[in-house]
C-alpha cells in the first residue's frame, strides 16, 4: 500500500470522526424484536400445521412456504420495505427476508422486460443464496457419505 | 413456551446477522449468503438440530434454517440411497421454499409495481 502522507492521514481520521457511526445498540434492539416476532409468526403458523396432524419435522416446509408467500406478498404491497428501514438485519436475515430480495428487484426491473427484467432480477441475492447453500450441502453429503463408508 | 423460545433464539440469529452489518463492510446479501453457509455447517457438526429443538421457528424460519433443511436432506438421503442422496437430497427437503420462493416471488412482481419512495 501507498504511504499516505501526515496531510493525508489527518484527512482520513478527521473523515472517520465525522463520520456517522450506526447506532448500533438501537439497531441491535430492533433486529432482536422484529426478528423475534417474525419467528413468532412462524412458530403461529407451525403450530397450526401441527394442530392439523403433522409432526413438528413435516410441518417445516408449508411453514416456511407460508412465510415465502407472506414476505412476498407484504413485499409487493410494498409493507415490508418500511418495516425493513427500522428492522435492519431482523427483517433480512429470517426467510421472509428471503422472500422479499426476490419481489424487491424483481418489481424494481419489470420494465426491463418478463425474462431479463422480472425472472432474471429475482436471483440477484437468491442466485448466491441457493448456490452457496446447496454447494456446501453437497460438500457437506460428501463427506457425510466417506465417514459413513 | 414455544413462543418465547422462538423469539428469544430467532431474534438472537437476527442479532448476530446485524452485528455483522454495521461492524463490518459485508452487505445484506453477504450476510444471507454467510448464514445459509453457516446453518449447512453447523447443521453437518450436529449443533444446529439441538437449537432447533430449542428455538423450534425461531431456529428454522431465519436463513441459517434453509442450510439446515438441504443438510439434513442430503444427509436424510444418503442414508436411503448411498452417493445420489448427495444430490437429490436437498433440493428434496427444500422443495417446498424454493417452489414457494420461485412461484410467489415472480406472481408478487408482477401483479405488484414498486412504491415511489
Amino acid at each position: 500500500m501507498q504511504k499516505l502522507t501526515k496531510e493525508q492521514q489527518d484527512y482520513q481520521n478527521f473523515v472517520k470522526q465525522k463520520r456517522p457511526k450506526p447506532p448500533l445498540l438501537k439497531n441491535i434492539l430492533m433486529a432482536f424484536i422484529v426478528g423475534g416476532l417474525i419467528c413468532v409468526v412462524g412458530q403461529v403458523i407451525m403450530n397450526f400445521y401441527i394442530s392439523r396432524g403433522m409432526s413438528p419435522k413435516e410441518a417445516g416446509a408449508p411453514t416456511s412456504a407460508t412465510m415465502v408467500f407472506l414476505g412476498a406478498f407484504l413485499t409487493g404491497l410494498g409493507v415490508y420495505d418500511k418495516i425493513g428501514k427500522r428492522a435492519g438485519a431482523g427483517s433480512i436475515v429470517p426467510i421472509t427476508g428471503f422472500a422479499n430480495s426476490i419481489v424487491s428487484p424483481a418489481m424494481e426491473f419489470k420494465r426491463e422486460g418478463y425474462v431479463f427484467g422480472v425472472a432474471a432480477k429475482m436471483f440477484v441475492v437468491a442466485g448466491p443464496v441457493i448456490v452457496y447453500g446447496m454447494c456446501s450441502a453437497v460438500v457437506i453429503g460428501l463427506i457425510y457419505y466417506i465417514l459413513k463408508l | 413456551m414455544d413462543y418465547i423460545m422462538a423469539f428469544v433464539i430467532g431474534g438472537l440469529i437476527c442479532v448476530i446477522g446485524q452485528i455483522l452489518m454495521d461492524t463490518t463492510k459485508l452487505t445484506p446479501a453477504h450476510v444471507l449468503v454467510l448464514f445459509v453457509t453457516l446453518g449447512a455447517v453447523l447443521s453437518g457438526l450436529g449443533l444446529y438440530q439441538p437449537l432447533v429443538e430449542i428455538g423450534k421457528a425461531g431456529a428454522t424460519i431465519p436463513l441459517t434454517g434453509f442450510g439446515h433443511t438441504l443438510v439434513t436432506g442430503v444427509i436424510e438421503e444418503v442414508n436411503k440411497r448411498g452417493l445420489l442422496g448427495i444430490f437429490t437430497g436437498g433440493l428434496t427437503s427444500a422443495a417446498a421454499g424454493i417452489t414457494a420462493a420461485v412461484v410467489f416471488g415472480y406472481l408478487m412482481a408482477v401483479l405488484f409495481n414498486p412504491k415511489s419512495k
